[in-house]
């Protein structure tokens, strides 16, 4: 170790140096998108998962759903939706108990760093993770399947205002459920079922409409089906909400039902979040 | 509050559930000082440190760290604390060189990155990714992180747990120059020399208790204590006897001897004996 020595207060003059929210926000964006890619198990885990997905169900189902429309078309929504769901909601509910558990979150409450700089770097993270491994998924079966992207450009509003409240609602749940979890491990035991579960129920896996009454009553409880219908509006042709439950896309209630989930999810954050451990009182 | 003090606090109690960790402790620290709260494991030190850090909500008691409640932080607040926790996080994926870049955007004053990686002694580290250091290096980046922002005030939770004793002298070095910049420094330890080493004041907390505040020598009474003498008889029998004026006594055996007295040895109660029997295990 060097021996200089250093003035121990310099509040005089260094203010200027003091970065603002757009750049404290951005930095830890950054931060987060680097060691989401650099840790290898997340990127093969969270963006080849749903390509790995469609690529099966691509090669299982190969005729169609409705006179012209393979469902290829009908199961890329599910996959999108399903990909957008991985990438915030499991993502953060399996990251932040191991970031809490590990010290980190302390760490970052012993600095002078405003809260919500954490949660905007998780947001931004998630955000440019969702988007790179939708495109990566729509270029995979345009390429493979001929996968006939949205039409008009009403379509892809649609597709963006689905996703955005989708992903929103995702992230502020998975920031919230990841409270649950006592250490690091448990993260994923208490995610993981969560999201399984609502894939099978919310016409992921399965064309929505042939899953029983009641299931389809449970899934409408949660975002992930409205994310899947809203997805279909976008990538089936206009016709084909007649098939749905309510025999339209219902994109109103869609906006509805995740504005809704977004409200309880910061809510939750904002009542539950922890930034240390039990242990650590 | 008294301008000179750094830390003040008065009746300071916690209780989990049951177990009283802090049962009312006085102390105050002043501007500039290195002050070491010793201790065995489950006396309250971390309890203490972590109510002072801005941690850990108190159950009663006064507390005004650098004029301020530490119950209620705020960035500028923080931004003039510096910490050094237990074993805390790190980022696996990152370099040392950009975790302390990115550390530093969070202060106003903050000091060069790696103008402070090499203080700490990880200048060829800068570029590793911090899952590759070993335990002593991860310490160092703890410290580095804890006086990215210039500090007036810093805590360290145990620093040098698990250095070998050249990492150590090193780190008493820099904790040295620090406290010559002027920087009040507050530090758990277990290794009584640690404390004896860089302590200007050491506070010996046990069972949630401050149960003596002194300069290290001072402990105790140790100073003033009696000292022990011993020698061997010309039979080869050793003989011990505690005195107030150990040199008179030592000048007479001389006499006795004619000269070099045979297995002389002359001792004063160690830091450790006084600790030992103060935590009650003497």
């Amino acid at each position: 170790m060097t021996t200089t020595t250093k003035p121990a207060t310099t509040s005089t003059g260094a203010a200027a140096r003091r970065l603002g929210p757009v750049a404290l926000g951005l930095r830890q964006g950054r931060l987060e998108i680097t060691q989401f890619l650099r840790s290898r198990e997340s990127v093969v885990f969270t963006m080849g998962f749903p390509v790995i997905m469609i690529l099966i169900f691509a090669s299982i189902f190969t005729d169609e759903i409705a006179p012209g429309v393979r469902y290829t078309q009908y199961f890329i929504t599910g996959m999108i939706a399903a990909g957008l769901m991985t990438v915030s909601f499991q993502n953060l509910g399996i990251w932040i108990p191991i970031e809490r558990d590990r010290g980190v979150l302390k760490r970052y409450r012993g600095t002078p760093m405003p809260k919500w700089v954490y949660f905007a770097g998780k947001v931004l993270m998630v955000v440019a993770i969702g988007v790179a491994e939708t495109a990566l998924l729509l270029a995979v079966s345009v390429a493979l399947f001929d996968l006939d992207l949205p039409a008009t450009t009403a379509r892809w509003l649609t597709f963006g205002w689905v996703s955005v409240l989708g992903v929103t609602a995702c992230t502020l749940c998975g920031i919230a459920i990841s409270s649950l979890a006592r250490t690091a491990r448990s993260g994923s035991a208490v995610v993981t079922p969560v999201a399984l579960v609502l894939q099978f129920i919310s016409g992921v896996f399965f064309v929505f409409t042939e899953l029983p009454g009641w299931m389809q009553q449970v899934a409408a409880l949660f975002p992930l089906k409205w994310m899947c219908q809203g997805l279909r509006s976008v990538f089936l042709p206009e016709g084909f909400g007649g098939q749905e439950p309510a025999g339209s896309f219902e994109l109103g209630r869609v906006a509805l039902v995740l504005t809704a989930w977004c409200v309880i999810g910061l809510v939750l954050c904002l009542t539950t979040f922890r930034w240390t451990t039990k242990r650590d009182g | 509050m008294d301008d000179e003090l750094a830390i003040s606090v008065r009746g300071l109690r916690k209780a989990y559930g049951d177990n009283v960790a802090v049962a009312g402790v006085d102390l105050d620290v002043h501007r500039g000082e290195v002050f070491a709260l010793l201790g065995p494991n489950g006396a309250g030190k971390t309890t203490t440190v972590e109510i002072l850090e801005g941690y850990r909500r108190r159950d009663a008691g006064e507390v005004s760290v650098l004029g301020s409640d530490p119950a209620r932080p705020a960035a500028d607040w923080r931004s003039r604390v510096g910490i050094v926790l237990q074993g805390t996080g790190e980022f696996d994926e990152l370099t040392v060189a950009e975790v302390l870049r990115h550390f530093s955007g969070f202060y106003a004053a903050a000091d060069d990155p790696d103008k402070v990686i090499e203080r700490v002694g990880l200048a060829g580290k800068a570029k590793a990714r911090t899952h590759t250091l070993s335990g002593g290096q991860k310490r160092r980046l703890d410290v580095a992180l804890g006086i990215i922002g210039r500090p007036e005030l810093l805590f360290l939770d145990e620093p040098t747990t698990g250095f070998d004793p050249e990492a150590r002298r090193e780190f008493w070095e820099l904790i040295r120059d620090l406290a010559a910049a002027g920087t009040t420094i507050v530090l758990t330890t277990h290794y009584l020399d640690e404390a004896e080493a860089l302590a200007d004041r050491v506070g010996v907390i046990s069972a949630g208790r401050l149960v003596e505040v002194a300069a290290p020598h001072r402990l105790g009474n140790r100073q003033e204590a009696l000292a022990t003498v011993s020698w061997r008889t010309p039979e080869g029998v050793v003989r011990t006897a505690e005195s107030a004026t150990p040199t008179a006594l030592v000048a007479e055996l001389a006499a006795r001897f004619g000269g070099e007295v045979p297995g002389l040895t002359v001792a004063r109660p160690t830091l450790e004996d006084v600790y030992l029997r103060m935590i009650g295990h003497a």
